[in-house]
């Protein structure tokens, strides 16, 4: 049970709330209140557009513990719009579609449950192709 | 038996008038059609409910669900979520026993904590339920904004005669002044009676349905009495609306309804979506009232009416504004989602809805 770590979270999981400094204008992700680029203190949030795209990927066939229900699925690195590379799972795709560079968009997912059918449901960021639009 | 008062008198509507500000719509990608499921477990092929429904991810439920309608609703209206007044998720499949699915919603659109949030139960009318609550609370004047959502990922016993049609999917909707709607909605008007037509106890993992029971006196008579008093009180006829959605268990009830009160089958083409997606339960009048906004002109007048078992309809008279013009293009439309296909045997339908026991 981590139910202040899921709970402290939250904000960045289920929308990627991150940082912009204030200073030089990077936009930061995840949030840790000092700019990776100048070193000085950001803490203005910013909710990131969720479009991106695969900058590299790999598919999972034996997982760790928790996801062993949901082999096989591909976790990429994903180049946000704004400049930083996030982790996260890929979802509504199957992994022999998945390539370098295509286009994604975040979509809010479950992501495990915490513990067993008893515990916290915890959802978080995935992301998956852009969906066409007519 | 009728009841005495003016059928003026009993319409559900505001002081100040009201509308839909923006609107979204969610449907999973994975289809069973009902042959696969008919093979499975009948061998018959014909005459079944639907042609395929609509299965949600292994990592999809109502929560995941509603917050993608609620996120393409807010990017049609074009407000800041901290503007919404109320977040309220009406369903029949919420995650939780004991935990909101709306504050969840709420947090992860960015409309927290300045909101009201509640989770709505009324079998298939849950979401035309909390669209009713969310007229009154801006039509009174206590928020500007409120959101009303009706999603579903059905439950049907394997086997029954329910899974053929229990689909996922539904749909939000932003209420607003109507000043600034892309739809007025004019009028409202509630119906209902205790009608043991459908249920499920607590501890019971899939509904109880009373077979035919389902039918004449739950779905025809609570539509037509909400169609019809609603059509009464406005002074309205079935050819004064451009278009018409009723709630859809499955092809032939609502093509049955619009017949019986009038309405052509081209009056409910673009709102009858169940042949694609299946039954949506709470979700299932609110998405197809999202498909005729997608094709729908100014000026185009739209009846909508849901049903719950339970039982009770809640009907809408709605007028659709130029506003919608320039705002339906920012998010997705509904047959984008229905359009993004991908089909599914029974096995791995069994492990998606996790119907298989594991210890």
């Amino acid at each position: 049970m981590e139910i202040p770590r899921h709970w402290r979270l939250r904000k960045q999981r289920y929308s990627l709330v991150g940082e912009v400094c204030p200073h030089c204008q990077v936009r930061i992700f995840p949030p840790r209140d000092v700019c990776p680029s100048c070193g000085k203190e950001a803490r203005e949030l910013y909710t990131f557009s969720g479009r991106g795209e695969v900058y590299s990927y790999t598919t999972i066939y034996e997982a760790p513990s928790g996801f062993e229900q949901q082999v096989p699925y591909t976790v990429a690195l994903i180049r946000l719009e704004e400049g930083p590379m996030v982790t996260a799972q890929l979802t509504d795709v199957s992994p022999e579609e998945v390539q370098i560079g295509m286009p994604v968009e975040m979509v809010t997912r479950k992501l495990r449950t915490d513990g067993d059918e008893r515990g916290l449901i915890l959802y978080g960021y995935k992301f998956r192709p852009r969906l066409q639009q007519a | 038996m009728t009841l005495p008062e003016p059928a003026a008198s009993t319409l559900l509507k505001p002081i100040q008038s009201v509308g839909i500000v923006g609107y979204g719509a969610y449907v999973p990608r994975y289809r069973i059609p009902a042959k696969e499921i008919a093979r499975v477990w009948s061998g018959k092929t014909a005459a079944l409910p639907i042609k395929e429904k609509a299965v949600p991810g292994l990592d999809e439920d109502v929560v995941t669900m509603s917050i993608e309608a609620a996120r393409n609703a807010l990017r049609r209206a074009g407000i800041d979520p901290s503007e919404l007044r109320a977040v309220w998720v009406g369903s029949e499949s919420h995650p939780y026993a004991v935990k909101p699915t709306s504050t969840l919603v709420a947090e992860a659109i960015g409309a927290v904590p300045n909101t009201q949030a509640a989770d709505w139960e009324f079998a298939c009318k849950a979401g035309t339920e909390a669209l009713v609550a969310a007229m009154g609370l801006v039509g009174s004047g206590m928020g500007r904004y409120a959101m009303a959502i009706g999603m579903d990922t059905a439950q049907g016993r394997p086997g029954d005669a329910l899974e053929y049609t229990a689909g996922a999917g539904g749909a939000a909707y932003i209420i607003g002044p109507a000043e600034e709607s892309l739809a007025i909605i004019q009028a409202s008007y509630s119906y209902v009676t205790d009608t043991p037509d459908f249920w499920r106890r607590p501890e019971a993992r899939y509904p109880e349905h009373g077979m035919r029971f389902t039918g004449e006196p739950a779905y025809f008579k609570h539509i037509t009495e909400a169609a019809r008093r609603l059509m009464e009180a406005t002074g309205t006829t079935a050819k004064d609306y451009r278009w018409a959605v009723f709630h859809q268990p499955n092809t032939k009830f609502p093509q049955r309804v619009a017949a019986q009160l009038g309405f052509s089958m081209e009056q409910i083409e673009p709102g009858l979506l169940v042949p694609v997606i299946g039954n949506t339960y709470a979700g299932a009048a609110l998405i197809g009232l999202t498909a005729v906004l997608d094709i729908a002109r100014p000026g185009d007048r739209i009846l909508v009416v849901s049903f719950g078992s339970g039982a009770g309809s809640d009907a809408f008279d709605i007028l659709v504004t130029e506003a919608l013009l320039e705002r339906r293009d920012r998010a997705p439309k509904t047959r984008d989602y229905i359009a993004r296909r991908i089909e599914i045997d029974y096995a791995t339908y069994v492990r998606y809805r996790g119907k298989l026991q594991m210890k």
